[in-house]
């Protein structure tokens, strides 16, 4: 049987401490290092915010997540049904920011492929966003049996 | 995520805890610019050592906190960040703009030193 959960809340910025705390515990079986959860933390905190702020504009909707464990990998699936992205390549740029008067710095995605292995966005105006980020995990026991 | 200030002097330290992020940015940001104006502080330090993770979201705080202190006549510098931290500031280039140092002491002279030769 697969091993995954998943799970949905409403797009509120509230919910971004909750979002990164469950895909971080569902990650922690893999016995991740302090330094992976965090980065963990940060992607998912990326993803999310940016469904709450591009995805839904600050207005109502749900976020989907659905984590899975595959031997030592962690792929997390975050999807909205919101105003998807026209131009995902000028996006993904770095600096690139659609409100550059707010204190956006344009570095999200960015700092997903950072901190992640894959990144893969798919996107459709109108319909809705899918993110689907993967990341190995270096399990501490094989650290430390080396 | 919570916060504290400190006065040292000219300098203003502002401690945060927890995880910065967009939920709390928008209220952090406020009250550091409340407290920068209001003490006419010639140094501020962002100090990190009690944060677990920062998103994006803080490389606008600082940035933002940076513009702010510039138009002082200040200067800004980060002190703590852990690993993770310290990527997101280089990866947006934030390094080239304020100093990232291990801890407050180590700041404060920094900061201390620039404001004489200015």
């Amino acid at each position: 049987m697969k091993d995954m959960m998943k799970c949905e809340f409403p797009a509120k910025s509230v919910n971004e401490g909750f979002a990164r705390v469950v895909v971080s515990a569902f990650a922690s079986r893999l016995d991740p290092t302090v330094e992976e959860l965090a980065e963990i933390k940060t992607a998912v905190s990326e993803a999310v915010t940016n469904v709450i702020i591009h995805g839904y504009q600050g207005g109502e909707g749900i976020i989907y997540i659905e984590c899975e464990i595959k031997e030592k990998n962690l792929i997390v699936k975050i999807s909205d049904k919101g105003a998807g992205i026209e131009n995902v390549q000028l996006a993904r740029t770095p600096l690139y920011t659609s409100n550059p008067d707010g204190e956006r710095s344009g570095m999200g995605f960015t700092v997903m492929e950072t901190f992640m292995d894959e990144l893969e966005v798919k996107s459709l105006p109108g319909v809705g966003t899918t993110i689907i980020m993967k990341k190995q995990i270096s399990s501490q026991e094989d650290e430390a049996s080396e | 995520m919570k916060w504290d200030f400190e006065r040292k002097k000219n300098l203003l330290v502002a401690k945060i805890f927890g995880e910065v992020d967009h939920h709390f940015a928008g209220a952090l940001r406020e009250e550091i610019d409340r407290q920068v104006i209001n003490s006419g502080a010639k140094g501020l330090i962002l100090d990190f050592s009690g944060v677990d993770m920062m998103d994006s979201s803080g490389i606008g705080i600082i940035m933002g906190r940076c513009r702010l202190m510039e138009s002082m006549g200040g200067h800004l510098c980060v002190t703590g960040a852990n690993e993770p931290i310290r990527k997101i500031i280089l990866l947006s280039g934030l390094g080239k703009l304020v100093g990232v140092c291990d801890s407050i002491e180590k700041a404060e002279k920094i900061l201390n030193t620039t404001n004489e030769i200015a």
